[in-house]
């Protein structure tokens, strides 16, 4: 154990070898750590901003779904409403109809039954005519009498 | 071993003696003419490797998965960076200091590791390429740890006091720092301020010499345990060769942790005096 210029030597080598860390090795490698831990974070940040989202979303469908389900559920009202009001506007057509038709048939049925009368009528002016003619047994002129035919079937009606 | 049978005591301080470019080991206790051939050759060896290491994974660094090698760098210059940060509280500072740190604990590291070889291995190659040069194979010294050499760990531990010095001055500016050295610990008063000199004084050289020779001492006595270890197999006896293996095996590794824990306290007492320097009174 002696001292002698080795001390000096190994002091410069010293100093040297930690020149060339200092301006080769450390930087870059510093560089990197910090790089990737920035890296890292990002990562982390993205992964718990992708998670918020899902979440976000997730609460979207949710909300979708209840939405959905309302108005199907209202469609379904009006549906019901619409269809229960198409059966009473049937119902009110069909009345209406049945109405009309039992008017056109009574109407039908008032004509047909005075054309029965007035058929009758002429009958009975004919028989009423031929039974005069037979009880008078003489000839009646019609034209000449038919003022008073006429007068007759007036009165008749 | 070298030579022909040489003693116990030969065997050990063969293995202790440099070489250094007299040929002989350093007689005297301080000679600034002398300079460690097999210290400095080994440490810039292998700081090259750790730069290199260090430079490889830097080059390909990226941002995405990284591999196993980038990832144990990655995972160094973190703890580094860590520490820095906890230690040293100025971050245009910490662009020289962190990466100082680092490149101090993988070399440290590195060359503490040196004493997991055989250690007879590479003194033995050695002393074969020696005497083949035509050097006498008594004379061929070769150590291959270089931070159980005194001199490269207190060069070491010099660095960071100049460090230190440094950065008193650029922190505190140099009226800053010299009414620093006069008036703490004890307190501004003219009487006081050649004790807190003298605590001063003491102070930077109790850290850097402490700082040093903790290093040293610690790779020095590893080095020394397995070279006895190696003795004990020398003795080609039954116990000898068990005793070897056995211990051998426990102390190398004991000394895993020791080669670790070491580069980790010189790093951290590197980041502890650059961030005192920092600090004022």
């Amino acid at each position: 154990m002696n001292l002698n210029a080795t001390l000096i030597a190994q002091l410069v080598v010293f100093f040297i070898l930690a020149w060339f860390t200092m301006k080769f090795v450390w930087p870059p490698i510093v560089k990197a750590l910090d790089e990737r831990a920035k890296k890292i974070a990002d990562g982390l940040a993205a992964a718990d901003k992708a998670k918020a989202d899902l979440a976000l979303a997730e609460k979207k469908v949710v909300e979708e779904l209840r939405k959905a389900r309302e108005s199907a559920g209202d469609v379904r009202t009006s549906a019901e409403k619409q269809a229960s009001q198409l059966v009473d506007e049937a119902r009110a057509e069909a009345t209406r109809i049945i109405a009309a038709a039992r008017e056109a048939a009574e109407a039908e049925a008032g004509v047909a039954s005075q054309r029965a009368k007035e058929a009758l009528r002429d009958q009975v002016a004919n028989l009423a005519v031929a039974g005069a003619e037979k009880i008078l047994r003489r000839e009646i002129n019609a034209q000449v009498h038919s003022e008073l035919l006429a007068n007759l079937k007036q009165e008749l009606q | 071993m070298a030579g022909n049978a040489p003693t116990a005591s030969e065997y050990v301080i063969h293995h202790l003696g440099h070489f250094n470019n007299t040929g002989h080991p350093q007689e005297n206790i301080v000679n600034w003419g002398i300079i460690n051939l097999d210290s400095m050759f080994f440490s810039i060896a292998i700081g090259l490797l750790t730069v290199f290491l260090l430079w490889l994974a830097a080059r390909k660094a990226t941002s995405g998965v990284p591999g196993r090698f980038q990832g144990i760098v990655e995972l160094l210059v973190e703890m580094v960076a860590d520490q820095a940060k906890g230690i040293v509280h100025s971050a245009e500072s910490r662009k020289f200091v962190a990466p100082l740190a680092l490149t101090v604990f993988v070399w440290i590291f590195l060359m503490n590791a040196m004493d997991l070889l055989p250690v007879d291995l590479i003194p033995m190659i050695w002393t074969g390429v020696y005497s083949a040069a035509g050097g006498d194979p008594a004379h061929a010294y070769m150590r291959v740890v270089a931070t159980a050499d005194l001199s490269a760990a207190l060069g070491l531990s010099i660095g960071v006091l100049l460090l230190c010095l440094y950065y008193n001055v650029k922190i505190k500016g140099v009226s800053g720092w010299v009414h620093e050295l006069f008036t703490a610990p004890f307190g501004s008063h003219p009487l006081l301020y050649p004790v807190n000199f003298a605590m001063q004084i003491i102070e930077f050289l109790a850290k850097t010499v402490s700082h040093g020779m903790r290093l040293f001492g610690n790779m020095y006595a590893g080095e020394l345990v397995f070279i006895l270890i190696a003795l004990l197999g020398g003795t080609a006896t039954a116990f000898g060769f068990v005793g070897h293996v056995v211990a051998g095996t426990i102390w190398a590794i004991f000394h895993i942790l020791i080669i670790t824990l070491q580069a980790f306290i010189f790093m951290m007492l590197t980041l502890v005096y650059v961030g005192q320097a920092h600090e004022s009174h």
